[in-house]
């Protein structure tokens, strides 16, 4: 059993799981952070941006001007954002027989694979996981498309060249794997390959493995996934927590007895816990909107989202917020806000109740009714018309390199009366801010991570006892900026398998056994004899039919029958010769009894020497020799048949025949 | 007894004796109890049984083997033993042979019943309160009654052990102090000897000796427990006897590892320690070192906080027992420091090897460890008695390396140090603990350093997301006394300039977390800023801060809150702050037609909360404003008080009424209290009564007096016995011949007192009303009103009538519970 790393980020992982025959790929993360070191694309053409200088080596060579430009002291390659893949040389990914994702985080990567590689597997995801990644694409997409670029800078990834760049560009790893963004298209063709599942459920891949998808309680639809045989079960728990919001809560108890725990998407800030930081935007966001400063709040258009403008209904009537407008601008976030409320079945107990009353499981719903909370696919169209200040917008993408925070950030950045909230944890919001310095506008940092974190880990571990952890490496030790933290790493016995990117792990476990069905006939046939109170034997003759990783004993064909005189040798008839067979032996023998045996049949001056491994019945006179062993007899005479015959039967009486 | 009791009491004691009329209610059982306890304790006993000889036929009866509930079986045991502790009712008793069939081998003790922990219960408090005399001694030897109170002390029941125990003690002090009261002064300083004990005192001694010296653990336990109350509850010479025969077993228990039953043993030192006639024994505080050294630091800690809040005890032995209670905390210094060898809090006894063995490994213990030594420490800095020199610097060092362990900000570079970090960040408990220790620690100061090191990590604590909203209150508490404690002695009110520097980080948390989601912190940054005006209001730095901040705006909009308490805070906090002038412009974008003043505000709370807590906190405010002279009362003093009696005179809020009648008492005062105690001249009297008629009192004080609320006629009471007082002298009875007309008022009284609340009261004249509450018997009324409200109830003769009329409609009634 082997796992190959294809990512090296722990929260978007993609990894691939070779178990019994079958290949297996776990999520197909899509490492953003690379978009980082690109300038952001602005919706409306920037002044500011479309003038910054380009940047020259220190001896004063500007071939990269064009490519890369300088920013406040920072260097941005100017050309249309790439992304990180997953690995793709590791392992030929044409041999991967399925895709299994947990959460719609993890699947941004899945065109590139399913569309350049060859793969003709099958990917399986449940039913919201697939539809709000497909909205997530759709955004991503949207918002690379709709401001053409026309140049590609490549001239820079020239590992001779890259050594000479200022950092973090000097430092960015595998750019040569980068790659643009996507079509739809290619979006379209990728999701076509999924089939749905729902909780529970169980899949058969060629009756060698068996996966199933459990409740994982990070976001709609989001699961962690078993993958068992008979005798082996591996779980993979990727995004999952015990906050109770608004998807359906973890199972934890069927990730019991585990052989193997992959353990992926832990939270990101595990020292922030997310009640305080949730109040730490509200009271940030109050403060702003009184003061008459509006508030950015780059963000995915899905997920933490919808707890926020939870929260926020409750919240803005107590802090007499009720006049001020919420925004939410996304190419898709008509369609996020609808789909949240249909997805009844996947929600937390709460929620789903109130489909019964019927009530909208989300209230937004009434905030979208009351006009508090209105949306819009841009910034073009309606929205110009009605944009009202002071405000709250809610807007992507959270890297501020693309989408229509990139305008916001741009028109209200110069001002310190407005707020930029960070929610989401999967940028650095000072590398995000790092294009727009110098900025006045006031910046807060309230990343809502729901993941689990290293204290769940720890309770989880010892509840679900799996023999094996495997793990990033990146979750065996403290973060490096708080080394002293023993408490933010995994702490379980035996300690945990750490991999990196590009690694192959070993998984240390072996198969010992392997179902074999017998048919109802045979198994007829069978005369079982207990040997020992509780265990019974039975000797069988069968043929091992193998198909479809099943294996069944068949009865064996009975011998042919000569027919006629036609002697002409088939290919069928080949088939093993059932000889007669000799019984088989079992039980041991007591030396001392024996030798009183082999002395009322007649033999004198027996002689018994113990050695390691049993004893040595010497009879002398006859010159032979009986050894017994535990699990062999010799009896060693010089040729005499009839003796030895003799001795044979005498052994044969302390023994069970079967 | 009264007669109508006595009347009563053969039928109540026939209802008692049968089992077919259940008494449903305990509470009746013990006041009966109480009852007879009362009766006996003014007179003989012997006479009441003779009297009433239903009582004994009551006890006789419970004797007999039957159906007969527990309770009722406890409650006769419990009244023989009240009989019986007069020594000639006990006789009387004994003469029958009642005692020993009810506390006998005959009684209950060997009957099923004895498994209801309530007759067990009731067996010994019966004994307890027997045991008073000689004879009851000869009784409790004769009857085996001893062994059967030993074998209770493992009772299952905690009740009942616990009682056997003291029963003990009380048996044991009753047999002692007969013969050693008996000696003459000379003897009885020379100590009883051992041998001289009676032989009751001599059984109960072996015992406690077997006890001590047993391997079981809970033996041990209980014969400790019952020293401890020996030692803490008699002050005979004998405990010095006792003390001296038992205390080498008690060292003997050092001996063994594990020490036996710790927390018992610690609890006994300190009860002999703190005897006045057992602390004079210098083998005392040998064994007290010996403890403090064998025990864990956890055992350890509450025997040498003891130790240290003792008046009078060896030096030595306080130095070790501060430095085992300081011991925690020095490891937690040991374990932040950046390099061995930086100073500690223990000279030269830090050392790793000693951290490890004191901080235990598992979490929840050294939680406990570090809460409780906390707790012990900020108990022991007030007291006079508290060791010195006191290591403030130190201790605020500890106090301040906790705080940064439980939030993660300490970056110890040891093994020990890690581990500690991983056990405390983030816990809630030892975090309060700290907070409030070092809130206590701000008496004392510190090195400058130091002390910016605790304004800087109460600052983290109050702006980090993560603390939750009890650590948050406990921060701001903390950050309040650090404040106070820091101000600069000769104006007392001038902020030190690093508090001021702190002033305007503390402002913009505050300005934070008066946004804040949740209402407890709302709750808490207003009472913040209510006690920091209170404080600092005048003092020019806050005031510009303040000002130049959002808190002002932001408090004034939290009038509003949905939350009750946040609006009754905010109150607050609008009334303390319009009192210094730093009230914010009140008109909010939503409302723009809404209040203008802070006055307005108020009094819109007052009259349209729907919640009683900020209608209260409003007239707390008025009351203020009205006694301190707040500009916007003093402005127009007559139309505030009548504004406000108004709305306060028709609240359905007890507590607001009583609110309103204090104010009203305020302007009474005054009103008159510029003429001084006693009478004021007529012609002050005259304006004031005209001024109290216009601000239409009068109608607020009479129809309160018939208030449902007994609080509130209680109050306005008061308040016209005040007013009669400052009027007594000029309203002679000649005067009041000129007979003003107070026919209406007093037939608005009437039907008031009738419970008819709609009538108005109408003009008023102040003749009239000094009429009226001279014919007024308020004194009787104030009388009845200090009764508490079942004083009819309360009588004997109703609680008997209540219990037979009870049993006789048992079952209809059980819902009828008040």
């Amino acid at each position: 059993m082997k796992l190959y790393c294809l990512s090296g980020h722990p929260t978007l992982p993609c990894n691939v799981l070779k178990f019994k025959s079958t290949t297996i790929m776990l999520d197909c993360g899509l490492d953003m952070t690379s978009t980082l070191n690109f300038l952001p694309l602005p919706l409306v053409q920037s002044p500011r941006l479309s003038s910054l200088p380009g940047w020259s080596l220190k001896d004063g060579n500007a071939f990269l001007d064009k490519e890369l430009k300088e920013c406040s002291g920072h260097v941005f390659v100017d050309s249309v954002p790439e992304f990180c893949l997953p690995e793709t040389e590791l392992i030929d990914l044409s041999t991967v027989d399925v895709i299994l994702i947990s959460n719609y985080h993890c699947m941004m990567a899945l065109p590139y694979i399913t569309e350049h590689t060859g793969f003709t597997g099958t990917v399986y995801a449940t039913e919201p996981t697939v539809q709000i990644g497909r909205l997530l694409m759709e955004e991503l997409v949207n918002f690379i498309e709709r401001v053409p670029k026309a140049q590609s800078a490549s001239l820079w990834k020239n590992k001779d060249i890259q050594r000479l760049l200022p950092s973090p560009l000097k430092d960015a790893v595998e750019v040569s794997t980068w790659r643009r963004c996507y079509t739809m298209q290619e979006v379209n063709s990728a999701l076509s390959k999924i089939q749905l599942v729902g909780y529970s459920q169980k899949i058969e891949l060629f009756g060698a493995v068996q996966v199933t998808p459990l409740s994982s309680g990070y976001a709609l639809g989001s699961s962690n996934w078993i993958i068992q045989s008979h005798y082996e079960k591996v779980s993979y728990v990727s995004g999952s927590s015990l906050l109770t919001t608004h998807p359906q809560p973890m199972d934890q108890a069927s990730l019991k007895n585990s052989d193997v725990l992959i353990l992926t998407g832990l939270t990101q800030i595990p020292t922030a816990n997310p009640d305080g930081m949730v109040g730490e935007f509200c009271s940030n966001l109050a403060l702003t909107v009184r003061n008459g400063g509006n508030v950015l709040v780059p963000c995915y258009p899905s997920g933490v989202i919808y707890d926020l403008l939870e929260c926020l209904y409750q919240y803005i009537d107590s802090a007499g917020l009720s006049s001020i407008p919420f925004y939410f601008i996304s190419p898709v976030a008509n369609s996020s806000l609808e789909f949240s409320q249909i997805f009844a079945e996947w929600l937390c107990h709460n929620k789903q109740t109130k489909v019964y009353l019927p009530e909208p499981p989300f209230p937004h719903a009434e905030l979208i009714q009351t006009n508090k909370l209105k949306h819009y696919p841009s910034i073009h169209g309606d929205f110009s018309n009605d944009f009202r200040q002071p405000c709250v917008v809610f807007t992507g993408h959270p890297s501020l390199r693309f989408g229509d925070v990139v305008h916001f950030m741009e028109l209200w950045g110069k001002s310190s009366l407005n707020t930029v909230i960070f929610t989401e944890p999967d940028f650095s919001y000072l590398e995000a801010l790092a294009p727009y310095q110098p900025l006045a506008m006031k910046c807060i940092y309230c990343p809502i991570d729901t993941r689990l974190n290293f204290i769940q880990v720890s309770k989880l571990l010892k509840e679900v006892q799996p023999l094996h952890v495997v793990c990033p490496e990146q979750y065996t030790q403290p973060p490096p900026a708080q080394s002293h933290r023993m408490d933010l790493m995994v702490d379980c016995q035996p300690p945990a398998m750490s991999y990196r990117r590009a690694e192959v792990l070993a998984l240390p476990f072996k198969r010992r056994y392997e179902k074999i069905e017998i048919m109802p006939e045979l198994a007829d046939s069978l005369v079982p004899m207990e040997i020992k109170p509780g265990i019974s034997l039975a000797t069988v003759s069968a043929v091992l039919h193998t198909k479809d990783n099943k294996h069944v004993l068949q009865p064996p064909p009975r011998p042919a029958q000569p027919t006629g005189g036609k002697k002409r040798k088939r290919a069928s008839d080949d088939i093993p010769d059932c000889k007669v067979l000799k019984p088989l032996l079992s039980g041991s023998i007591p030396v001392d009894q024996f030798v009183q045996t082999l002395e009322k049949h007649g033999f004198s001056d027996i002689k018994v020497e113990d050695t390691a491994k049993g004893h040595i019945v010497l009879l002398q006179e006859a010159e032979t020799l009986i050894q017994i062993e535990e699990d062999s007899t010799h009896i060693i005479c010089d040729d005499d048949e009839v003796l030895r015959v003799r001795l044979r039967d005498l052994v044969l009486k302390f023994l069970q025949k079967f | 007894m009264d007669p109508e009791c006595a009347r009563l009491l053969p039928a109540l004691c026939a209802v008692l004796a049968d089992p077919r009329q259940p008494v449903a209610d305990d509470t009746c059982l013990e006041k009966l109890l109480d009852w007879f306890k009362a009766v006996t304790d003014a007179g003989s006993s012997l006479l009441l049984l003779q009297e009433n000889p239903c009582l004994v036929e009551l006890l006789f009866h419970v004797r007999k083997p039957q159906d007969l509930s527990s309770r009722i079986l406890s409650f006769a045991l419990r009244l023989a033993g009240t009989f019986a502790a007069q020594e000639d009712c006990f006789q009387y008793l004994q003469q029958g042979e009642l005692l020993p069939g009810l506390f006998g081998e005959q009684g209950p003790l060997g009957a099923a019943a004895w498994v209801a922990p309530t007759v067990r219960s009731g067996w010994i408090q019966g004994l307890r309160s027997l045991a008073q005399h000689p004879s009851a001694l000869l009784f409790l030897a004769d009857s085996g009654a001893v062994d059967t109170i030993f074998s209770l002390q493992g009772d299952p029941s905690l009740f009942v052990a616990s009682a056997a125990g003291q029963l003990l003690v009380h048996i044991l002090d009753l047999a002692m102090r007969g013969p050693a009261e008996g000696r003459g002064p000379a003897e009885g300083r020379g100590r009883l000897q051992a041998r001289d004990w009676p032989a009751c005192a001599r059984r109960i001694v072996c015992h406690l000796e077997d006890c001590l010296c047993s391997e079981a653990a809970p033996r041990v336990t209980q014969a400790l427990h019952v020293l401890t109350t020996a030692f803490g509850h008699c002050h005979g010479l004998w405990t010095q006897g006792l003390w001296v025969q038992l205390s080498p077993l008690v060292a003997r228990l050092l001996e063994k590892d594990p020490v036996p039953a710790p927390h018992a043993l610690v609890e006994l030192l300190l009860s002999v320690a703190r005897s006045s006639v057992l602390s004079s024994d210098p083998g005392l505080w040998e064994t007290v070192a010996q403890t403090l050294s064998h025990l864990s630091p956890m055992q350890a800690g509450p025997l040498a906080a003891g130790i240290l809040k003792l008046q009078d005890c060896p030096q030595a032995l306080r130095i070790q027992a501060f430095g085992v209670l300081l011991r925690p905390l020095a490891c937690v210094l040991e374990a932040a420091a950046q390099a061995p060898g930086t100073p500690g809090l223990l000279e030269g006894a830090a050392g790793d090897q000693m951290a490890v063995d004191t901080l235990p490994p598992s979490k929840s213990v050294c939680v406990g460890l570090l809460c409780s030594t906390l707790a012990h420490l900020e108990l022991l800095q007030p007291l006079p008695q508290r060791p010195s020199p006191w290591p403030q610097a130190p201790l605020l060092a500890a106090a301040v390396t906790i705080l940064r362990f439980c939030n993660g900000s300490a970056a110890p570079s040891s093994e020990l140090g890690g581990h500690l970090c991983a056990m405390l960040v983030g816990c809630v408990r030892v975090q309060r603990a700290a907070l409030d220790f070092l809130g206590v620690l701000s008496q004392g100061l510190g090195p400058r350093e130091l002390v910016t090191q605790v304004f800087a990590v109460l600052l983290e604590y109050l702006v980090s997301p993560d603390s939750s909203p009890t650590v948050l209150k406990k921060a701001f508490q903390a950050t309040l006394r650090w404040l106070l404690g820091s101000a600069v002695p000769p104006s007392c009110c001038d902020l030190e300039p690093h508090a001021q520097l702190v002033l305007r980080e503390l402002l913009a948390v505050l300005q934070k977390r008066l946004c804040s989601p949740c209402w407890e912190v709302r709750d808490s940054g207003l009472e913040f800023l209510t006690q920091m005006t209170r404080h600092w209001g005048g003092q020019a730095t806050f005031r510009q801060a303040l000002l130049a901040s959002e808190v002002p705006k932001l408090a004034s909009q939290l009038l509003q809150d949905p939350e009750s308490y946040v609006r009754a805070s905010a109150v607050a906090a609008a009334g303390q702050l319009s009192s210094r002038g730093l009230h914010a412009a009140p008109s909010s974008p939503e409302h723009p037609a809404g209040p203008q003043t802070p006055l307005e505000e108020l009094l819109l709370v007052l009259t349209t909360d729907s919640e009683g807590f900020p209608r209260r906190a409003a007239m707390r405010v008025f009351t203020e404003w009205l006694r301190d002279g707040h500009v916007a009362v003093a402005e127009d003093r007559e139309r505030f008080v009548a504004r406000v009696l108004q709305a306060a005179s028709g609240d359905l809020d007890w507590e607001v009424r009583v609110q309103g009648l204090e104010l009203a008492l305020v302007f009474l005062q005054q009103l008159l209290g510029a003429c001084g105690p006693g009478a004021a001249p007529p012609c002050a009297l005259a304006q004031a009564l005209r001024a109290l008629c216009r601000v239409q009192l009068f109608e607020f004080a009479f129809r309160s007096l018939f208030d449902c609320d007994r609080p509130v006629a209680q109050k306005s009471c008061d308040l016209l016995l005040f007013l009669r007082a400052k009027a007594a002298p000029s309203g002679s009875p000649q005067e009041a011949g000129e007979s003003p007309d107070v026919a209406p008022v007093e037939a608005a009284l009437r039907r008031w007192r009738a419970g008819e609340q709609g009538q108005p009261l109408g003009e008023l004249a102040p003749e009239a009303i000094l009429a009226v509450l001279r014919s007024l018997d308020l004194e009787a009324l104030r009388d009845t009103l200090a009764e508490s409200s079942d004083h009819v109830e309360r009588s004997p003769q109703s609680l008997l009538q209540d219990m037979l009329a009870t049993v006789g409609v048992l079952g209809d009634n059980e819902a009828d519970c008040y």
